[in-house]
């Protein structure tokens, strides 16, 4: 996030893209709720109509995929009425005039059929977002998920930066980060491309910082991302597989590609907490230790990192995952890898990352840190881009964009589009699943199916289907709703005995390798002899709807 | 200083906000001034009529101090003998509709109701005067997390305002009339059949022992960290007896959530106990998994590793370790094992 959760309370508007806030970020949710409170406008767009939707001043339901032309649609229409800052636009951006040009193509006529939006409402939008000032997006998977994410992002980035809302309190793009750390884990460069604090591994200069930190020779070709190594595992290339508290049989796209895959490997070590479907296939499965059972620190969606304490002693012969990779790598005769601590690890961790420079376990004891903070004496930086850029000239850059049509389409095979979506009750699965009451309040997956589409499979609420993509097939329980438009039907990927990523698509968006997860296209069939739902089924469906 | 009051409570000079009321004003200072239904979060709505107090002077009248703000120069009374025979009615009848079988109940000794009793004094004659409830009323245990017994509920409303105001959930209300008002969800049905998210916010604020954790232990000590869920990254405290995870409840001073927390964040945690966990290196021989020690496992890893060469190997590290585990896998990856062929979920 360019600013912090807390700011988006007293945001004049919120426009939510692609979030199903309450159910994934519900205490993001709750700020959303009082700047709602408060007065300011709230814009959902969503393809379903989800919980926030409740709380909404205007709700646009755009066909899944079509969030470019939407948002391009709406920067059309700040530039048509003159709405946009020109004094920001011409202090601290540049390239708008390519902007301009490529709007040309985005006319609302255009723009309404393509994403079934009724042109005025997008209007409506457009003028709310531009004048409320200040205005803050919040966005998440619905947005990065498609072969199109990164232009996505980067039509949220042209809003932003056209109305001037992006460096100022309560304004900015503000990605909602899904894992408790995983801004954290990107920090530390568990990407292919970056070392520690997105120093790329390909720049000779950061090279030679970490070649002479740690001792060794490194490498500077960039790695494989995360579909690439499953591909390149399942081709033979890739021998040797180390899984660190992951699980991707049931998060990663294309699921039976993965599973089929990890069987392959010549040799698969699992580090995790449970002997998840990932771990099964394993050849050596390592017990970690539990969050409560280790220090060290989480940094949140909005870049604040918080000290995670030692709460019990780990399970049995569990260990923290850095002293057990320590252990492997001094077995190879890695250097460097004698920590006492966590707190030590932190110390290199500031030495060598110039945003957390500033940052230590002393420090933290005394309150949470937002990144950059790259001095001892730093406060810490609640909101991003202030005075300047991250780019070379520092000047906030719009980006032309085309629209692109999401890979996979519907079809007289596989006429339906499945989304996918979290439930409020799981995260992803391996730790949700094993607590008893969670599973009472959702026991099983739900294929969320409008009543007309219902009717046109002759499936009935509660019946099993058969779902199948191009890729896989599964059985659900179907669950007759119309919070998804008709033509769409949604899913979650928590359940193990109905992995819904063995239907989904893993065509990459060609920038960041992401998955296009929300767009699938499926088929279903109401299998014969299914049960009724029960009266827990319903109360189930009741949550359901609540948690959209 | 702007924006100061100073007012007199009980002969006592105090400086208060202005905006406050008296009870607030009373309660910083460190007066106790009986009450059930405030809750310093939440909008009041002066509904046990406990917190009287006497304004004396030119003002001179009996007000509920949870709504009356303060003003320049006030003389309040809390204690007079109009106030205390109005407020031990009022206490009265609130006992008198409710168990008090203190002992067995999960709110014992953190009740605010027992506060009250205990500063006003209850008469165990007077008590018997008044009429009990004729009939117990079932207890709704549908949630899987709480529990809520009519039979101790003070209808305060503190549930009904944070789940509307805190919330803007509003699964329950106030439901039918005089003696046989209750809080219910839609339709009076079972709690798990209302749109409740059990986020517990409700059960934290309950004065009394009306909504309770299930299967609730009183932890010997709390530890303050962070959730480990989504990426709010909210503040909690966990507390522990023995070596086990018997609560969390939200950290007021972290600047993520402010005290607030998901059904995940407040029961969640349940999983990190759960039989299931690993406790030992597991080797695969003959397709079965084996127990093995640490030793043995790391030597067949690092045996195996050896002999991979940097294209052939590949990480994925997780966005649930923390900051500290991702450093040392990256650096593990690349120093080690001379490969950047390292990603997590952050892709997905």
């Amino acid at each position: 996030m360019t600013n912090s959760t807390k700011e988006l309370g007293d945001a004049a508007a919120i426009l939510a893209i692609g979030t199903n806030t309450t159910a994934a970020h519900p205490i993001v949710a709750l700020q959303v709720k009082d700047a709602v409170k408060k007065g300011a406008k709230l814009i959902v767009v969503n393809p379903k109509e989800i919980e926030l939707c409740r709380f909404a001043h205007i709700f646009l339901q755009p066909k899944p995929g079509t969030d470019v032309p939407l948002l391009m649609g709406m920067a059309r229409v700040i530039r048509d009425e003159g709405l946009h800052d020109t004094a920001f636009i011409a202090e601290r951006c540049e390239n708008f005039e390519e902007l301009e040009k490529s709007l040309e193509t985005f006319d609302l006529d255009t723009v309404e059929s393509i994403t079934g939006v009724p042109k005025d409402k997008i209007a409506e939008a457009a003028r709310v977002y531009a004048t409320e000032d200040p205005a803050s997006i919040i966005y998440c998977m619905g947005i990065t998920q498609h072969t199109h994410g990164t232009d996505n992002v980067l039509a949220i980035s042209n809003l932003a930066l056209m109305t001037g809302n992006i460096g100022k309190p309560s304004s900015g793009v503000n990605p909602l980060r899904g894992q408790n750390n995983v801004q954290g884990a990107c920090d530390m460069g568990s990407l292919p491309n970056v070392y520690p604090g997105y120093q790329a591994v390909s720049s000779p200069e950061h090279k030679a910082k970490f070649e002479s930190a740690w001792g060794c020779a490194l490498s500077d070709s960039p790695g494989l991302t995360h579909t690439e190594i499953f591909d390149a595992v399942h081709s033979g290339k890739i021998k040797s597989l180390y899984v660190v508290g992951e699980n991707p049989y049931l998060t990663e796209a294309n699921a039976c590609h993965v599973r089929e895959a990890m069987e392959k490997a010549d040799f698969l070590v699992v580090q995790d907490l449970f002997m998840t479907e990932t771990a099964q296939l394993a050849h050596v499965v390592l017990p970690g230790a539990s969050f409560a059972e280790k220090d060290g620190t989480f940094t949140n969606t909005e870049r604040r990192v918080q000290r995670v304490r030692k709460v019990i002693e780990p399970l049995g012969g569990a260990k923290p995952d850095w002293w057990i990779t320590c252990e492997i790598a001094k077995r190879l005769n890695g250097k460097g890898f004698d920590y006492s601590s966590s707190k030590e690890i932190m110390q290199e961790i500031a030495s060598l990352t110039p945003s957390y420079g500033g940052i230590s376990y002393e420090r933290l004891e005394q309150g949470s840190l937002q990144w950059p903070c790259p001095t001892e004496d730093h406060p810490g930086t609640r909101i991003l881009h202030t005075e300047r850029f991250a780019t070379p000239s520092g000047k906030g850059k719009f980006m032309p964009l085309t629209y692109r049509k999401s890979a996979e389409e519907v079809d007289e095979q596989y006429p339906l589009l499945l989304t996918t979506d979290r439930s409020l009750y799981h995260f992803h699965g391996t730790m949700t699943r094993r607590v008893f009451g969670l599973n009472i309040l959702e026991k099983e997956e739900q294929l969320k199916i409008h009543p007309k589409d219902a009717s046109l499979f002759g499936v009935k609420d509660g019946d099993l289907v058969r779902v199948a993509s191009r890729r896989g097939e599964l059985e659900a329980r179907a669950f007759v709703t119309d919070r998804c438009p008709p033509g769409m039907v949604s899913m979650t990927f928590h359940f193990a005995e109905t992995p819904t990523n063995v239907l989904t698509s893993c065509e990459l968006d060609p920038v960041a390798k992401t998955p296009e997860t929300k767009v699938c296209a499926i088929r279903i069939e109401r299998l014969e002899g299914a049960r009724p739902a029960e009266v827990s089924d319903l109360s189930n469906q009741n949550r359901g709807q609540a948690a959209g | 200083m702007a924006g100061q009051i100073n007012l007199i409570i009980n002969d006592r000079s105090i400086a208060a906000r202005e905006g406050m009321t008296i009870l607030e004003a009373a309660l910083s200072k460190g007066i106790y001034i009986p009450h059930l239904c405030h809750h310093h979060e939440l909008e009041p709505v002066g509904a046990c009529r406990l917190c009287l107090v006497e304004i004396q002077g030119e003002w001179k009248k009996t007000v509920i101090s949870c709504k009356t703000p303060v003003k320049e120069g006030m003389v309040i009374k809390t204690e007079t003998p109009e106030i205390n025979r109005t407020r031990q009615v009022a206490m009265e009848l609130l006992i008198a509709d409710h168990d008090t079988d203190c002992l067995v109940c999960g709110q014992n000794t953190k009740c605010k109701l027992q506060q009250v009793a205990d500063h006003v004094g209850v008469n165990k004659d007077r008590l018997g005067r008044l009429k009990p409830r004729a009939e117990r009323l079932p207890i709704d245990d549908s949630n899987p997390f709480f529990d809520f017994d009519p039979n101790r509920c003070v209808l305060c409303g503190i549930c009904v305002r944070t789940c509307d105001e805190l919330q803007n959930i509003n699964a329950i209300d106030f439901a039918y009339r005089g003696l046989g008002t209750k809080i219910a969800g839609f339709g009076n049905k079972p709690r798990i059949e209302s749109n409740c998210e059990s986020c517990g916010e409700c059960v934290v604020r309950c004065p009394v022992g009306a909504l309770t954790e299930k299967g609730a232990k009183n932890p010997t000590h709390q530890i303050r960290t962070v959730c480990t869920f989504c990426g709010c990254g909210c503040g909690l405290y966990l507390g522990v007896r023995d070596n086990e995870l018997v609560s969390a409840r939200g950290d007021r001073k972290s600047e993520a959530n402010n005290g607030r927390l998901c059904v995940k964040g407040r029961f969640g945690y349940k999983f990190v106990n759960n039989p299931e966990r690993l406790t030992t290196p597991l080797v695969k021989r003959d397709g079965e998994f084996v127990p093995v020690e640490w030793d043995e496992a790391l030597d067949i890893i690092a045996d195996r590793f050896s002999k991979t060469g940097p294209e052939e190997f590949a990480t994925i590290a997780s966005a649930k370790c923390t900051n500290e585990d991702n450093y040392v896998v990256q650096k593990f990856t690349r120093a080690v094992m001379r490969t950047n062929n390292l990603d997590h979920c952050a892709r997905l």
